[in-house]
């Protein structure tokens, strides 16, 4: 339950400018709709040259569709794409042939080894011969799987066909990658392992990164930029300090533990400072102005209830997140 | 000096591939020969060929035999085209060759096909393949080639090694024109397997599941192989019963109508084709009645005159054929990546 407080205040419009430099994906007010549902809903995002840029969002938040279009894969039902300078709608065989497109399930041929299904992709990009061979074996010993790399794919973990789907991606020397939901269903060493993986390749080669998230915590290790996107809408972008900042303004997030009720919520929006309470597994979370945490004491304590929990939130993505989700309602 | 050279190959090679890329789609040679080295290598390759070699070898084992004793009793000269009787002559239990083939031949063309875009829908390799630079239709265009190729390479060698095997039985070399028959044969079998591949391919982009694919597949198949036919004489008959037949127009209107609704399956057009290519005595395809035949004289006819006889089937197939391909490559390539 939530107190009948005011919500937070409307926080300002997170539209850090975007870092100088050549833009390797702008869109203007990209738009999808499907039938009666709106996928996307009017983005804007500019990528510069070299950084990796996160895009996080709840399930169904459009991160997807918007990759999709950005691939050329998908039309866009309003706005407009550039990618590299081209526009995928027009000339997608252009934006292919740039960018490494990893997908959410990574599908490889699990009948061929690791090196036939490189040589595939390689083949499909028009590189054949010992051309091919060489970029395929340095793509594999890139992510540490040259020594299987004439194992067939249907024996490989899930953490090995991850690295792999990475490979793949390398073989065509893409100038920009996309990986969408990269590190799901991986346990924490993967994710490290691959994330790390990633931003290796991105740093060495020059190659922006665009990988979208609903794992903040992972992302955000090796994120220079994120966006924030819910029901289609860039809700903040900027780097993730920034947002914090931003965030913060003076405002705070307590974790009070105690008893639950309507006159608790109450009793805690009658003090000084405080802006907003709510209860959110078992805990309040009360936002205030400045740290509020001995008034809540006393009062906690005067009350009789017991005082199990009292926590200064630091504003990390998961913050960030939630705030800016409930902004959006 | 070396420089200039290789800037002279660099752009020569540039060139040469922007031509290449007119003249054949990017992405279609890649996909073509990696689908042809999984159809070939497939274990589901090696169950149809032996399958269909089988069935091939003891057909025209037992039609040869048949054919020497024949021969002997005859003791005079062999007749023209003995050799295709091979294909044609049957004996008791076995059915001859070309029947053999009507029956396992869209087996062969739904087992290939059956699972071609829905299998790299639900492993989503579908997406990784659009996402290199490719045309979309190359997917589809080299997956059916390649499946085409598999058909003929299948076809051609169990017919060389079944006429090898002929040969060796009958001691009769096929004449010129026995062989230009039997290619005209092959090519309409592999028309007809195409049509069979083009249908379960289009059953593979509307159904999601490979399984619900090949049971549709099959389901088609008994139709036009079985019930299609029995559904017709079900028919005649039921109107010759109600006593509507009052005189020979009658008749055969009612026989010309029955071969037309007989027509409408594949199978139908496919038998009628193998039959005036390898028994260059059918003279004709429909109804004939006796008055029809003064005059006529009994003998081969040319192959130009059979392949004029066959001419309306082997359009009806190619036009099957063609409907089922693009209704798959209309949806194929219209389709929402999303739901591919």
């Amino acid at each position: 339950m939530s107190a009948a407080e005011p919500r937070a205040p409307v926080l300002p419009p997170a539209a850090a400018p975007a870092p100088a430099g050549p833009a390797v994906v702008e869109t203007h007010g990209l738009r999808k709709r499907y039938g009666e549902q709106t996928a996307v809903d009017g983005l804007d995002l500019r990528i510069t040259e070299g950084e990796v840029f996160g895009l996080l969002g709840p399930n169904g938040a459009g991160k997807t569709t918007t990759i999709l279009m950005l691939m050329g894969l998908s039309e866009p039902t309003a706005g407009d794409i550039r990618v590299l300078g081209f526009d995928p709608v027009r000339e997608p065989l252009e934006v292919k042939r740039r960018v490494g497109y990893l997908p959410e399930h990574v599908a490889l041929y699990d009948e061929l080894s690791a090196r036939g299904n490189l040589l595939y992709t390689a083949d499909l990009n028009g590189i054949r011969g010992a051309e091919a061979r060489s970029r395929v074996a340095s793509a594999l010993e890139r992510v540490g799987l040259a020594a299987a790399a004439d194992r067939r794919v249907r024996e490989f973990s899930h953490g090995m066909r991850q690295r792999l789907g990475i490979a793949d991606v390398l073989v065509k020397r893409p100038r920009l990658i996309v990986l969408d939901e990269p590190t799901l269903g991986l346990d924490p060493e993967a994710v490290n392992q691959l994330l790390d993986l990633v931003l290796r390749a991105a740093r060495e080669e020059r190659i922006t990164v665009l990988l979208s998230s609903h794992q903040l915590i992972q992302v955000q290790r090796i994120c220079d930029r994120v966006g924030i996107v819910a029901e289609g809408r860039l809700l903040a972008c900027g780097p993730i300090a920034d947002l914090a900042e931003q965030l913060a303004g003076g405002v705070t997030v307590v974790e009070l533990g105690t008893s639950d009720g309507l006159d608790v919520a109450q009793a805690i929006a009658g003090q000084g400072g405080v802006l907003g309470v709510e209860r959110r597994d078992g805990l309040w979370l009360v936002r205030a102005r400045g740290d509020v945490r001995p008034a809540l004491a006393r009062l906690v304590v005067d009350r009789g209830w017991p005082l199990t929990h009292l926590r200064l939130r630091d504003f990390g993505l998961e913050e960030i997140y939630l705030r800016y989700f409930e902004r959006s309602g | 000096m070396a420089e200039a050279l290789a800037r002279r190959r660099a752009r020569l090679a540039r060139r040469s591939l922007a031509l290449r890329d007119l003249v054949v789609a990017p992405g279609l040679s890649a996909v073509y020969r990696k689908e042809l080295a999984d159809q070939l290598g497939s274990r589901r390759f090696a169950i149809l060929f032996v399958l269909i070699l089988f069935a091939a070898l003891s057909s025209v084992y037992v039609a040869a035999n048949a054919i020497r004793d024949a021969l002997e009793q005859a003791s005079a000269d062999a007749p023209a085209h003995t050799f295709l009787l091979l294909f044609t002559v049957a004996q008791d239990p076995l059915p001859p060759f070309y029947q053999f083939l009507s029956f396992l031949a869209p087996l062969v063309g739904i087992a290939l096909g059956f699972d071609a875009i829905n299998s790299e829908q639900e492993r989503g390799t579908l997406a990784r393949l659009l996402a290199q630079p490719i045309y979309r239709d190359s997917v589809i265009n080299g997956k059916f080639l390649a499946r085409l190729t598999t058909v003929v390479v299948m076809l051609v060698s169990i017919t060389v090694l079944v006429g090898a095997i002929g040969i060796y039985r009958l001691g009769i070399v096929p004449t010129g024109e026995e062989v230009a028959r039997l290619v005209a044969f092959l090519a309409v079998a592999a028309l007809f397997v195409g049509f069979w591949v083009a249908i379960s391919m289009a059953f593979s982009v509307y159904m999601r599941q490979p399984a619900t694919a090949a049971l549709a597949g099959i389901a088609t198949w008994l139709f036009a192989t079985f019930f299609l036919g029995m559904i017709v004489d079900t028919l005649a008959n039921a109107v010759i019963a109600a006593g509507a037949i009052a005189d020979v127009d009658a008749y055969v209107g009612l026989q010309n109508l029955r071969l037309t609704l007989a027509r409408l399956s594949p199978n139908t057009l496919f038998a009628e084709s193998t039959l005036a290519l390898l028994l260059p005595r059918v003279r004709t395809l429909g109804l004939i009645l006796p008055q029809q035949t003064i005059g006529m004289i009994p003998n081969p006819l040319a192959l130009g005159q059979s392949l004029l006889l066959i001419w309306p089937q082997v359009v009806s197939l190619l036009a099957l054929t063609a409907f089922c391909f693009a209704a798959a490559y209309i949806r194929f390539m219209r389709a929402e990546v999303r739901s591919l």
